[in-house]
């Protein structure tokens, strides 16, 4: 009974950490978990895990490096960062909600999609003008800046863009490759 | 004569080691495939010429090539790595269909990938940080509120020239300079009764055929002047009336955007010369 109550409060606390922004950037360093939760974070963030899930949400994990093939070690999770986000997709409707425009969208995943196929990095000359096709030639800068900020995309001295944390956090890489790859048969299924 | 070789040798040792600096720098710079380097041949080079290295700058010479080649071979293995990973995409196809999705399409098929991170906003030590350091750059009331203060000076009296040289007052009038391009223009037109535009308003400067543009478009607003356009061919002539001759309220009056852009103006210029 005990120990229950001692995990309520923990998922309570993870709760509070996780949801409030507390730094420039959102989300939770591991190492921040442990100091907080105790070095059984990993226990906790999973029953919160299962908890969110109901309401279609998740504690999505973002590794420093490459996400390990096996068990995360507890070095690997202490220097990832946690975030709470969407658990299934959303709708074009709620879309709108979000503030997006659906040729802003259209953007960013052309944008996203170019640099994973150049191995993450591609000219932000080439993704400007992969972007002319489908907007306005005065928005392309504009998009590729507003991408940038809001931390989807980054920039270096040489005009390279990369892909930045919020993309590694709320963007399924592979499976974004693999509906665009086999799309013909995706846009037949999935529009309707 | 053994000296000079030497030296000549030297010399092509270190042109050797820049070009290869120079190659590695746009392969990295530039995102081009890293295996257009070959790297047992870069090495063998940078082997043969390493003997004769002496001095400070010639041996940072070559730890320069080796450090860019480094970064090459760095880059030749990403590229194994990301070909044997799951998210390896042909990148022609990738951008092939790219462009052939519309839109709507793209949008789409990302929100089945797109999981948006879920937060609260809140104050954070970071935006109180930011606060007061936006609070402590901010004036004092009564500086940001200073009145203006004005300046006494001598009454005096400025000349006609004095007002050209400060671009207050035009050196001709502005309907003088019209009349004086519609004379120009009625005698270029001669018997022919009218000429292409770009013929009359073109000029040896872009800046001089942009001013002769607007004036002639107040030639044609004034009833100076009248466009006869062509549609098909995508002319237009400029046809000058004897005596001005105002067409508002009588007729009805329609707009004619001509495009005057530099680049059509050197197309002209250089139809000319042809």
């Amino acid at each position: 009974m005990r120990r229950k109550a001692l995990y309520l409060r923990k998922l309570k606390r993870a709760t509070h950490l996780l949801f409030y922004r507390r730094h420039r950037k959102p989300g939770v360093k591991g190492w921040e978990l442990r100091k907080r939760l105790g070095s059984d974070y990993p226990k906790v963030l999973g029953l919160l895990d299962s908890y969110l899930e109901k309401l279609d949400l998740q504690v999505k994990t973002v590794f420093e490096a490459e996400a390990p093939a096996e068990k995360p070690t507890l070095e690997q999770l202490d220097r990832a960062r946690f975030y709470i986000t969407l658990r299934g997709g959303l709708t074009p409707k709620e879309t709108k909600m979000s503030g997006w425009r659906i040729d802003d969208i259209a953007g960013l995943a052309i944008a996203i999609s170019y640099i994973i196929s150049k191995k993450g990095k591609a000219p932000r000359d080439e993704v400007g003008e992969l972007l002319r096709d489908k907007l306005p030639g005065w928005r392309v800068d504009l998009n590729m800046d507003r991408y940038i900020r809001a931390g989807y995309l980054a920039q270096d001295e040489n005009r390279q863009l990369y892909l930045d944390w919020r993309t590694r956090a709320e963007v399924d890489e592979k499976a974004l490759v693999d509906l665009l790859l086999t799309a013909e048969k995706v846009g037949e299924e999935k529009a309707g | 004569m053994l000296l000079s070789s030497k030296r000549q040798r030297k010399k092509l040792g270190e042109e050797h080691l820049q070009r290869i600096i120079d190659l590695c720098k746009s392969v990295e710079e530039r995102g081009v495939d890293p295996f257009l380097v070959d790297v047992d041949d870069v090495i063998a080079i940078i082997r043969e010429f390493f003997p004769e290295w002496n001095s400070m700058e010639e041996l940072s010479l070559d730890a320069q090539a080796i450090n860019r080649l480094a970064s090459v071979i760095r880059l030749q293995s990403d590229w194994v790595r990301h070909r044997s990973t799951s998210l390896y995409a042909d990148p022609f196809l990738l951008e092939e269909k790219l462009r052939k999705l519309s839109r709507e399409s793209l949008a789409r098929l990302f929100l089945h990938t797109w999981h948006p991170i879920v937060e609260m906003e809140q104050i954070s030590p970071y935006g109180l940080i930011e606060a007061i350091k936006y609070w402590q750059s901010l004036l004092p009331l009564n500086e940001r509120w200073a009145k203006t203060e004005f300046m006494k000076t001598e009454l005096g009296s400025a000349s006609r020239e004095d007002l050209i040289k400060q671009q207050i007052m035009a050196e001709k009038a502005f309907t003088e300079e019209l009349e004086t391009l519609w004379r120009e223009l009625k005698q270029r037109v001669g018997k022919n009764e009218k000429i292409p535009y770009w013929d009359f308003v073109g000029a040896n400067t872009y800046e001089e055929t942009v001013r002769r543009a607007y004036l002639t478009s107040f030639l044609v607003t004034y009833g100076y002047a009248t466009f006869e356009v062509h549609r098909l061919e995508e002319e237009i002539f400029i046809i000058p009336f004897s005596k001005p001759r105002s067409l508002l309220g009588k007729k009805q009056v329609v707009s004619v955007p001509v495009s005057v852009s530099a680049e059509e103006w050197r197309r002209w210029k250089e139809s000319r010369h042809d």
